[in-house]
């Protein structure tokens, strides 16, 4: 495998080609926040927390570093006021149906690093709060582990959620995964039965008011 | 049908049908083979079409041929009687008895010709209508003309001849070399230069590679795709496989949304016929070329129209982006090279192939080269499919092609590009159309929508309107969009509800600024497009509601209707109208509206001959007492 050089908030950093920029700068040290994002699965890109600038040719652009592909000669900042700014907002955003907090988990101690405050969009749209905010963590964790998955998303758009197969919960075997991976602590350790609707409950179209 | 082995066959079969017809001889069309025309009732049109010439024992002098869209759609049914192009509308099937007649006479039926609304003028000939006159029709010109599900007419018109041009005479080099010159550019809404994309898959690594069709068109109010697909198939299955050739794919998808079951069907038939004639398959025109095509039909999703969510649902899965940097031109479907292009760039492949780079670029601007295809549609005389140069102005698109504004009234903007492009204000209406000028205006080219909007369109309903739209076609996977869209629609449906609150404005900059940052695929980062525009260009209007008011009192909310007591005549005509039972009134007296009933639906405004209902905004009606005499001066 080809070896790059890329420059992460001014330091030099070598990695391999096809990795990730988000990788690279772990490996190097640089923290990076993320929600959605687990080494063991496939980089995801939705919650859009490790947004970085990349500068390339001349022309920066902002993106998610966990999906962005090093290359020689890359310029990467990590931390800019604009970025902050821009997390904050987005963490604003995702406690609309991130909340009620519950104290002590990932999701909500970074809300607090980076003072973003909850209620402030919450009070001007109201919101959906399920104690989750659709990282997909619990859903991708539970297909890679099980093969085939007790837990999935349902709905479209503000629709969705994660819901689970009541039928599919024989091949929970509790592991704990889901738990773990929750960023919000939405599941219990004791697996995700009580956490989630059944997706046939939830199949049901949500009345329009509800959004 | 015996497959054709050689460009010779393929040129034989053609003379054999061009002299088994008559080029004087007559032929009337009828658009049964697109939805706009089924919708109008041209099936029963169709029919009696063919009972009163079999009757008269015309029809083996006269051909009836069922065609695709030709473009006006507002007219449909409309029937042409060719080689004249004598061009009939709005034909019910009454007419049809004296329309034959008139064939057989060597007469024109006036009263069932096009009568231009501003001069009151009939006029005879297709060509001479000024909804036509000022198109430059190249991807259109069959549409209307050719008969979809006949491979044969396309034939007689020259199909395929660019496929055997580029299979014959020229090198996949040569093909892409042609293309890349010719500077097409994208009409799916980017306006990615095609070429450069082609040459991306074919330099990709990995096989298969894979050629995709667009056909997930999904803008309200845009129907250029479909009319495509279901007027002229052949013509974008032609560009297809001499892209394919090019790209050095032997396997392709042709997407269409599941909306769209007459493009299926006729693209379905489009590919029988062409497989049987050996144009698609093995060894293609024993050229030692292969290549064949599959329809998917998608599950009614307008992100699907996205790259690679599009690809996605190929693969059998939800169709939602992926977090890519890496194009789907070099990693596509299963992860292989697919080069994916929109129905209207690959109509325009046989065109280059056949008629050169150079001729491609005379027409339209040298940095768009080429026409293209709008649905016009909005308060203009004209609506339809129109086919223009690029670098036409939006002045002459609406004023000539479209006629002008319906009703007297006074343009406000007209919006391009969908839910992903803007408005665009009187001051710009002299911007040439092209992809680079749209976008320095806020807006885009998109794949082809323009709606125009009069002095009666509330901008922040318009925007609202798309947020929503938005809002229930986001796939929901990234919190910028999913999130952000539910921010929006909630602010921008208070504010035309009145109960817009302070901070609002900047709360929306501020969301549409993360929106277009941050958001996965381009449905979030343009859906913003809508918003800013309307800000950027009537940002008083935004201000207005923040106050109450609705300058073009269209919200609801914001407006009141009330009687001119000046001018009511006690006709009771808006109280027989009025669904509410809110007017109270009696001949001779002056009617009166009782505000608590009224629920703005807008009937008493619109049936009043006297002009006499106003609508008020703020939503504050003068005290109106009941039992006024009316004043009989003002009368006419």
């Amino acid at each position: 495998m080809r070896e790059v050089t890329l420059e992460i908030d001014g330091k030099a950093v070598r990695a391999r080609e096809g990795e990730t920029v988000l990788q690279a700068a772990r490996r190097a040290g640089v923290e990076i926040p993320t929600l959605c994002y687990d080494e063991e699965l496939e980089p995801y890109g939705a919650c859009r927390i490790c947004v970085v600038e990349v500068e390339r040719g001349g022309r920066t652009r902002t993106v998610a570093s966990c999906c962005y592909p090093v290359e020689e000669g890359l310029k990467v900042r990590t931390e800019t006021a604009e970025l902050r700014s821009l997390r904050k907002t987005l963490l604003e955003l995702a406690s609309l149906t991130g909340g009620p907090e519950r104290e002590g988990s990932r999701f909500w101690r970074m809300v607090r690093e980076y003072g973003a405050d909850p209620s402030r969009l919450l009070s001007r749209v109201g919101g959906r709060e399920r104690e989750c905010i659709l990282c997909g963590l619990c859903v991708r964790t539970c297909a890679s582990v099980t093969q085939d998955g007790v837990l999935a998303f349902v709905g479209r758009g503000v629709e969705r959620s994660v819901a689970l197969f009541p039928e599919k919960t024989e091949y929970c075997r509790l592991c704990g995964y889901c738990s773990r991976a929750c960023p919000t602590g939405k599941i219990p350790p004791g697996g995700p039965a009580r956490a989630f609707p059944s997706v046939y409950e939830r199949a049901k179209p949500l009345s329009k008011s509800s959004i | 049908m015996a497959r054709l082995r050689s460009p010779e066959e393929l040129e034989r079969l053609r003379k054999e049908i061009l002299e088994s017809r008559d080029p004087s001889r007559t032929f009337v069309t009828v658009n049964t083979r697109s939805a706009c025309g089924l919708a109008a009732g041209s099936e029963e049109v169709a029919e009696r079409l063919r009972e009163e010439m079999e009757k008269r024992g015309v029809e083996g002098r006269v051909e009836l041929r069922r065609t695709g869209c030709n473009g006006f759609c507002q007219m449909e049914p409309v029937v042409t009687v060719y080689p004249s192009e004598i061009f009939y509308v709005n034909v019910k099937p009454g007419d049809v008895a004296e329309l034959v007649e008139g064939m057989e006479k060597g007469r024109v039926v006036e009263r069932l010709l096009f009568q231009d609304p501003l001069t009151g003028q009939r006029i005879e000939r297709a060509p001479d209508l000024p909804f036509y006159r000022h198109q430059r029709k190249i991807l259109l010109s069959l549409n209307g003309k050719i008969d979809p599900t006949r491979i044969e007419d396309y034939l007689a018109e020259g199909g395929y001849r660019a496929l055997s041009k580029a299979l014959f005479q020229m090198s996949p080099e040569q093909v892409l070399e042609e293309v890349k010159r010719s500077g097409l550019r994208g009409r799916g809404g980017g306006g990615f230069p095609t070429g450069r994309k082609w040459e991306t898959t074919r330099n990709a690594p990995g096989e298969p590679k894979y050629v995709i069709v667009n056909c997930d068109e999904g803008d309200p109010g845009a129907f250029m795709d479909r009319s495509l697909m279901e007027g002229n198939p052949h013509s974008v299955l032609e560009g297809l496989i001499i892209g394919a050739y090019a790209i050095g794919s032997h396997h392709g998808y042709i997407y269409v949304r599941e909306e769209y079951p007459l493009a299926v069907q006729n693209v379905s038939v489009a590919l029988e016929q062409a497989r049987e004639h050996g144009l698609l398959g093995e060894d293609i025109l024993g050229s030692g070329f292969d290549f064949d095509v599959e329809v998917h039909r998608g599950a009614g999703a307008f992100v699907s129209g996205e790259s690679s969510a599009l690809m996605t649902a190929i693969e059998g899965k939800v169709g939602e982006p992926r977090p890519k940097y890496i194009h789907t031109a070099v990693k596509g479907i299963h992860d292989k090279p697919s080069c994916l292009n929109n129905v209207e760039t690959w109509a325009n492949v046989p065109l280059i192939i056949l008629h050169g780079a150079d001729w491609f670029r005379s027409l339209g601007t040298p940095g768009s080269p080429g026409t293209k295809i709008f649905s016009l549609v909005g308060k203009v005389h004209y609506t339809g499919l129109v086919e223009v140069p690029m670098g036409m102005t939006l002045r002459d698109i609406i004023f000539k092609v479209g006629g002008g504004i319906r009703g007297g009234k006074r343009f406000k903007a007209v919006q391009t590009g969908g839910p992903s492009g803007g408005v665009i204000p009187e001051q710009h209406l002299d911007t040439p159309v092209d992809f680079d000028e749209l976008t320095k205006l806020g807006s885009m080219m998109g794949s082809g929508g323009m709606i125009v909007m009069d002095e009666d369109t509330c901008m922040v309903d318009v925007a609202r309107f798309y947020i929503h739209f938005l809002l229930e076609e986001s796939c929901g996977k990234c919190i910028p969009c999913r999130e952000g869209l539910r921010v929006l629609d909630r602010i921008l449906t208070d504010l035309c509800e009145g109960k817009g609150r302070e901070g609002d404005l900047k709360t929306i900059e501020e969301i549409c600024e993360v929106m277009a940052e941050a958001s996965l695929c381009a449905l979030g980062t343009t859906a913003v497009n809508p918003v800013l525009s309307t800000m950027r260009y009537f940002r008083n209007e935004y201000e207005a509601h923040l106050r109450g008011e609705c300058p073009a009192r269209v919200c609801k909310a914001l407006t009141a209707y009330h009687i001119n007591p000046d001018r009511c005549q006690g006709c009771l005509l808006c109280l027989r109208n009025c669904p509410s039972g809110a007017i109270r009134g009696e001949r001779e007296v002056v009617h009166v509206i009782d505000q608590e009933r009224c629920t703005r639906c807008g009937i008493c405004y619109a049936t009043c001959p006297f002009g006499a209902v106003e609508k008020l905004s703020p939503p504050v009606a003068p005290r109106a007492q009941y039992g006024v005499r009316v004043r009989k001066e003002g009368r006419k």
